[in-house]
């Protein structure tokens, strides 16, 4: 009954959504990590965040995840995602989107992305996508806040990036997967906006992944500290 | 507080008489008339039309951008004629007002006349009863006060009432007060947040836990494991994790500061007296989400009066005041000395101290915030009974099937007797003739097989318990000295306003939501996608509230009173704001006098706006 203003833009993001009485728009800025890295190797700057604009039946979201070495100033991941959530369940949301993988000095890859994202029992979120192309793979993140007090969190977490087939330009080998799980330990200075965190970072290539790594010279696991902030607003 | 200064036009009150507006006042107000009248109208004493007038007021209000210094923060925000203090609209029955609103904002506004029964034109809300007050535009309001009483006004516009738009009405009866007092004085509540309301809404619908600073956490599961064991402590915390629920989730919006009349602790509003005078304070709770608990240490409290109306005395030592609800009490302090008017949220996160006292320049002792309560499993019945598993979406309803699937005898409520009184046969239902006039069909249509030994007010509990909370609920009041607190059950009206009769039907409104999505709903279903209620002018119906969330929903329905029953047939209280604790169906039943369209919803603002809003169109009307 109450905004009316936005209706129009509403209307745009959300061909689905009745306007006759558009509810506010949901929007905002969320970023888990926001980080330097110190590595053994060079060290680097990361981000992981999502930038939304919706409704509740109806989300559109940028997601980027990034490493930025700081001596090379190259990037050594760069991906961008453009997703539409909606929900299926009362606690998920199906995801279905596009996503470009865009790194220096290392081929392309783009895909579709098929996935889910929700809040499992226990309170773990739960993310799960599907990339489909000519490289598919299969990524599972989850995360859990342990809160110490009420504004000091532990935040756990584990990614896995599943090759499904083999990839010999990125030395992805089908069933060898990529494991980075950290751990952050972060402090709610500014309501839930700005949390300084400080934190440890591990990831590990398996499998067949691990040893075409191996054969190219490359580093199949890496151990970081990270300093960093979660922010959102 | 600030008398609102108003131009009042020189019309006589006295002129037209008392001989003239009591007879208006008995055809019109009382209860009991003669047959020949109620069959000729048999259905509604309170007809609309060509109310008595006995003089006329003229008010202006502007609606401003303010700045708001709570002593804790300072912040943008909107406010009457200018101000942080709320502005007092003081009328007298019979009069005809004239109320000028000018809106000095930069976007529409409303004011709602929240209590007050008038044309629905009137009413204030845009989109239903008018087109709202466009920036720069004066909209010149009309109507007849027919009642007496204290209510209050708001924006319905965006989240303008919780940014703060709201003020007092105080109606004074024809022939005078009622209740002799000495001093008179507003007490008005608010949980002034220093976010806007259309952020606080933003964060909510993306993290509902943002505002949540109670949370169980490592500190807590360290007491509980020493209070109980590491096993039962954590079993305890896997069983709410398994539902994605948090027994802590009683004020969606913690981090405000709460305020008396515009003043925080520090700002200290005070009211003078002299030792031995009657006070009478008029509680209003306008705050946009927090349920306060009022207390005067040293003081007992005489209700006379809740959303308007009169209520037989009854005295107590603390009382709740559900978001949007008002309760008149008499207090009579006899020292000479200060005294503290408290405050405290029910989720305990925050109070405010108003004083007392015979000279300015006090302040009253302000105590500690009482231990944070925690939600039980009792506060969760709604969701185990009853519930429609159709949308997943915005139904709780995964947690609802962990619940059924629930061994119940494993259980181990941290600390509260819950699930035993949780055994309906512990329950009573007293011979109650006021409930006499009901279809026992009336009775078990409520479709709920677990809520059936809570389904209907009026029944008592062996240790006395509030029946408006569900047995073992964590919210459950208890007074500060251990003395009484308020329950519906206590309000009884001193005049009821209608001829006491069986409701034609009932109309169930299961109140519903997705607390990890933000999403409130009413059967499931959000005002944006939802078809309005339709009444037939005339006729009384039942309204049965099932509350299947964990929060409690102050329920509003604009233009036509809510007789809440508590089993005390034509004493049930009328009320505009019927506050349904979860777990707990709460019926009340409507005398359907006002054609046109009106409002109903929680009026929790967040809630209201997240969904759990109807419009209601009355069809028909007098003849």
């Amino acid at each position: 009954m109450k905004r009316f203003k936005l209706a129009g833009l509403v209307g745009l993001f959300l061909p689905l959504a009745q306007v006759t009485y558009a509810e506010p728009l949901i929007w905002g800025f969320q970023a888990e990590q926001f980080e330097y890295r110190a590595m053994d190797g060079e060290d680097a700057f990361v981000w992981d965040f999502d930038a939304l604009v919706g409704s509740d039946e109806l989300k559109f979201i940028w997601r980027s995840e990034a490493e930025l070495g700081l001596t090379s100033e190259d990037f050594e991941k760069l991906e961008n995602q453009a997703r539409l959530q909606f929900p299926v369940s009362t606690f998920f949301d199906a995801v279905i989107g596009a996503y470009a993988d865009t790194p220096d000095g290392a081929p392309n890859r783009y895909a579709g992305v098929v996935g889910i994202k929700g809040l499992a029992p226990q309170w773990f979120e739960i993310d799960a996508d599907l990339f489909v192309s000519e490289n598919p793979f299969f990524r599972f993140e989850a995360e859990y806040e342990a809160l110490l007090t009420n504004r000091l969190i532990l935040t756990p977490n584990i990614e896995v990036n599943l090759p499904l087939k083999d990839d010999a330009a990125r030395d992805r080998g089908a069933g060898g997967a990529v494991v980075e799980i950290g751990a952050r330990l972060s402090y709610d200075v500014v309501d839930r906006a700005f949390s300084p965190y400080i934190g440890v970072n591990y990831e590990a290539a398996l499998g067949d992944t691990k040893d075409r790594i191996r054969a190219s010279g490359g580093d199949t696991d890496a151990f970081a500290i990270v300093i960093g902030t979660r922010l959102m607003f | 507080m600030r008398l609102f200064k108003a131009k009042r036009s020189a019309l006589s009150e006295t002129a037209l008489g008392s001989s003239q507006h009591l007879a208006a006042g008995l055809s019109r107000r009382q209860f009991g008339l003669t047959a020949a009248a109620a069959l000729a109208m048999p259905t509604v004493l309170r007809a609309h039309g060509s109310p008595k007038i006995t003089s006329k007021g003229t008010y202006d209000i502007t609606v401003d951008r303010v700045r708001i210094d709570t002593g804790n923060f300072r912040k943008m925000g909107v406010g009457y004629n200018k101000s942080q203090i709320p502005t007092v609209l003081r009328f007298k029955e019979g009069e005809e007002v004239t109320i000028n609103v000018t809106n000095n904002l930069r976007e529409s506004t409303s004011i709602h006349w929240h209590g007050l029964v008038l044309p629905f034109r009137q009413d204030g809300v845009p989109g239903i009863s008018f087109n709202g007050i466009a920036p720069g535009e004066t909209f010149t309001y009309r109507f007849p006060i027919q009642q007496a009483g204290t209510y209050w006004f708001h924006s319905h516009s965006g989240f303008q009432e919780p940014d703060g738009a709201y003020g007092a009405i105080v109606i004074e009866p024809r022939g005078g007060e009622r209740v002799r007092a000495n001093r008179d004085y507003v007490v008005q509540l608010a949980d002034k947040h220093p976010h806007p309301g259309s952020r606080i809404m933003r964060n909510l619908k993306r993290m509902p836990d943002y505002y949540n600073r109670s949370q169980r956490t490592l500190q807590t599961l360290i007491e509980d494991s020493r209070q109980d064991s590491l096993k039962a402590a954590l079993k305890d915390r896997g069983m709410w994790g398994r539902m994605r629920m948090m027994p802590t989730d009683i004020e969606d919006v913690q981090g405000f500061t709460p305020l008396i009349n515009g003043q925080s602790t520090s700002q200290n509003w005070t009211g003078l007296f002299r030792p031995g005078e009657k006070i009478r304070l008029r509680i209003v709770n306008s705050s946009a989400m927090t349920y306060f608990d009022m207390r005067i240490p040293g003081l007992r409290m005489t209700v006379v009066q809740a959303d308007g109306n009169d209520v037989r005395p009854v005295t107590v030592d603390e009382l709740r005041v559900a978001v949007a609800e008002t309760y008149d009490v008499i207090v009579q302090p006899r020292e000479n000395k200060v005294y503290s008017i408290i405050a405290e949220s029910m989720g305990r996160t925050a109070l405010v101290r108003g004083t007392l006292s015979p000279k300015d320049g006090y302040a009253g002792a302000v105590p500690p915030l009482r231990p944070r309560p925690l939600l039980t499993m009792a506060d969760m019945g709604g969701m185990m009974g009853g519930m429609d598993m159709g949308d997943h979406v915005m139904q709780n309803a995964g947690g609802m099937q962990d619940m059924t699937a629930m061994d119940h005898a494993n259980m181990e409520p941290a600390e509260s007797s819950g699930m035993q009184s949780m055994d309906h046969s512990q329950m009573q239902t007293p011979d109650q003739p006021a409930m006499d006039g009901m279809a026992p069909s009336d009775m078990n249509n409520t479709g709920t097989p677990a809520m059936q030994g809570m389904d209907h007010a009026g029944m008592t509990m062996e240790d006395g318990a509030d029946l408006f909370y569900a047995p073992g609920s964590g919210l459950t009041p208890k007074a500060y000295n251990g003395g009484k607190f308020l329950s519906y059950t206590d309000l009884r009206a001193a005049r009821p306003l209608y001829r006491h009769r069986a409701p034609s039907r009932t109309i169930e409104l299961r109140l519903t939501g997705n607390m990890e999505r933000y999403i409130w709903s009413i059967n499931g279903v959000k005002y944006d996608d939802a078809d309005p209620i339709v009444l037939t002018y005339g006729e009384r119906v039942r309204i049965r509230f099932i509350n299947e969330t964990m929060m409690a929903h102050p329920m509003h329905l604009h233009g036509m009173w809510s007789m809440v029953e508590t089993g005390q047939g034509a004493r049930n209280p009328i009320k505009h704001t019927v506050s349904v604790q979860p777990g707990v169906t709460t019926d009340i039943e409507v005398e359907v006098d006002a054609p046109g369209q009106w409002a109903f919803h929680c009026h929790l603002s967040y809630h209201a706006d997240g969904g759990m809003f109807r419009k209601v169109v009355v069809r028909g009307r007098p003849a």
